[in-house]
């Protein structure tokens, strides 16, 4: 389209990561998503006159984390302010957040894009908050006159990471939450369900002729509750500010709403003083305080990122690109795969089977690959029997179904199951020689020298053994019959 | 350092307040008093002190992520005006 070629979009995001503590940040109600309606809250959340908060101490921990992970610069003070406003899911009237004195600061992320390209997306801030409670409005249990709120949410942590507007496509917006999302889970500090609200992205975007450097007008996009969603509402807003100027009409800034079920951003009923939030600091909380020894001991304590992960599986498991990414998507699945590469050779056949058998029992079954009765140890037995040829592969599979069935162990499985491989030689013999008996024709065909005729007999000679015929010692008598069968003519 | 009686408007806006014209002179008035002592600062030379926030000195108390019971709904929701099941009954909000 022309518009893309003048116009370019710029993108920065404002994502809310909920922190996947047990209490609440200020108080100690649970945390837990989709519990009874009101029924974990407190004075404190419930913002009732004197209560107090207390800050917890695993939210901290948590925001190193990230901090960290995205190499930001900790400030060695930061503190929380209140933001006021109205809203009946907000019960204190202001809501603890950070705003001068952000918890950290100047981080970066840098996202690899689908064409392979890598874009540095610097994090301005990344602060700690509280989430507001949940208003319903739509259900059918809401009578006409009244939206009705469950304050649960109310106090649950919150880190609100904001970028730099350094994404230039929308596509590219949504490779940097799902890395994001990646890497949250891989810190375990939230589990990443956007569904549930886990993570939630807001995205401000503005365009302008393609290779200037000023910034247009921005418009800001609310309520996408997806990474396709967040695609989907900026490649619309960025169609629709192309077609504004490019109608020689200016772009106002506002806030849309996206309607997800109508593909459209409509803008959001504009609130009087919508940005006035009169914050100052919060006098019921202290300053929180880090020391460079303690940020020093959670660096040492941050597992390895899935980036460098991915880079360390094609330099020391000589794995293509492909396998490290599909490998190190899911922090559980790469430790499983390194389980199983730890106790066998052969690291390519490990990465086949785990991202093959393996990420598809976990499909098929619904479950994590921790739940798995096939564990890391039983599947490098079973690829140990591979390798040594005691089954061949079509076995193998069979057997490893067994042991997802069962959790029993393959040896043990092949020793009870009339399973094992048939490698006898008289046995085998009568079957190869049945096989040639009945392809006649392909027989003269490989005596006349079509060697490739040779891997359609070993099939036949596998099938008919149903797969449990040892295929070298299935080879090696063929040629021997074959070379007999010569030297007869 | 003083405020007019537009910026006392809107900070009564702000806060969802509405006071009558004798009120709200007399808040701006009731303000610029506090403001004009506040002012006194002004004769030190603060440049290097950082504002305070906190007249407590010291990293906070930090508790453990712990939790421990809440209210029931019917305790958390005994002072709503209005309730619909266990849910707190508001007039009615439109839009985000």
């Amino acid at each position: 389209m022309s518009n893309h070629i003048e116009y370019e979009p710029v993108i920065g995001l404002e994502v809310h990561i909920q922190l996947s503590t047990v209490s609440k940040i200020f108080c100690g109600c649970r945390a837990r998503f989709g519990s009874e309606a009101n029924a974990q809250v407190c004075p404190v959340c419930l913002g009732l006159p004197g209560a107090l908060p207390v800050l917890n101490r695993k939210a901290v921990d948590y925001a190193a984390r990230l901090a960290l992970a995205t190499g930001c610069e900790i400030n060695p003070r930061s503190v929380f302010a209140r933001k006021n406003y109205f809203y009946p899911d907000l019960p204190k009237g202001y809501q603890i957040s950070q705003f001068e004195q952000p918890f950290c600061e100047n981080g970066m992320i840098t996202v690899e894009t689908a064409s392979g390209g890598k874009r540095p997306v610097r994090i301005r801030r990344i602060h700690l908050e509280e989430d507001a409670g949940k208003s319903m409005h739509q259900e059918a249990y809401v009578g006409d006159d009244e939206s009705l709120v469950d304050l649960n949410r109310c106090g649950v942590p919150l880190l609100e990471l904001v970028t730099e507007p350094d994404l230039t496509a929308p596509e590219e917006a949504a490779a940097f939450l799902a890395y994001l999302r990646q890497l949250v889970r891989y810190l375990e500090i939230c589990d990443g369900n956007m569904e549930e609200g886990s993570l939630r992205c807001d995205a401000n975007i503005s365009v302008r002729v393609r290779g200037t450097f000023g910034l247009g007008t921005k418009t800001e996009l609310k309520n996408m509750n997806s990474f396709r969603h967040v695609e989907r509402a900026l490649a619309f807003e960025y169609e629709r500010q192309c077609a504004l100027l490019t109608a020689g009409q200016a772009v106002q800034q506002e806030t849309l709403l996206w309607d997800a079920n109508r593909n459209i951003a409509t803008p959001m009923r504009s609130k009087e003083f919508a940005h006035d939030y009169r914050y100052f600091p919060e006098p019921d909380l202290l300053p929180v305080e880090i020391e460079t020894n303690w940020i020093e001991a959670q660096r040492r304590d941050l597992p390895e990122l899935p980036q460098a992960k991915k880079v360390r599986y094609q330099e020391a498991f000589f794995l293509p690109a492909y396998d490290a990414a599909v490998l190190t998507e899911d922090a559980d699945v790469a430790h499983y795969y390194e389980q199983v590469a730890d106790r066998v050779d052969d690291k390519k056949l490990a990465s086949n089977w785990v991202m093959g058998e393996v990420l598809r029992a976990c499909k098929e079954r619904g479950e994590g690959v921790t739940d798995l009765k096939m564990t890391p140890a039983l599947l490098a037995d079973l690829l140990g029997m591979l390798t040594r040829s005691e089954i061949n592969s079509g076995m193998a599979k069979q057997i490893f179904e067994q042991v997802l069935q069962t959790g029993k162990s393959p040896h043990d499985l092949v020793a009870e199951g009339g399973l094992s491989q048939i490698d006898d030689h008289d046995s085998l013999q009568s079957v190869i020689q049945t096989v040639l008996q009945a392809q006649q024709k392909d027989v003269s065909a490989y005596l006349q020298g079509n060697e490739k005729v040779l891997g359609f007999l070993m099939g036949l000679v596998m099938k008919a053994t149903s797969g449990r015929a040892n295929p070298r010692t299935v080879t090696s008598l063929l040629r021997e019959e074959l070379a007999q069968l010569k030297n007869r003519l | 350092m003083s405020v007019t009686l537009a910026e006392v408007e809107r900070i009564a806006a702000l806060a969802k307040l509405s006071f009558s014209d004798e009120e709200k002179a007399q808040f701006t008035e009731q303000f610029n008093q506090i403001l004009a002592y506040v002012d006194k600062l002004d004769e030190l030379d603060l440049s290097a002190v950082a504002p305070t926030s906190h007249v407590l000195a010291g990293p906070p108390l930090l508790r453990d992520d712990e939790y421990r019971p809440s209210l029931t709904p019917d305790e958390a929701l005994a002072n709503a005006p209005r309730r619909n099941k266990n849910l707190f009954s508001v007039p009615k909000v439109i839009g985000g």
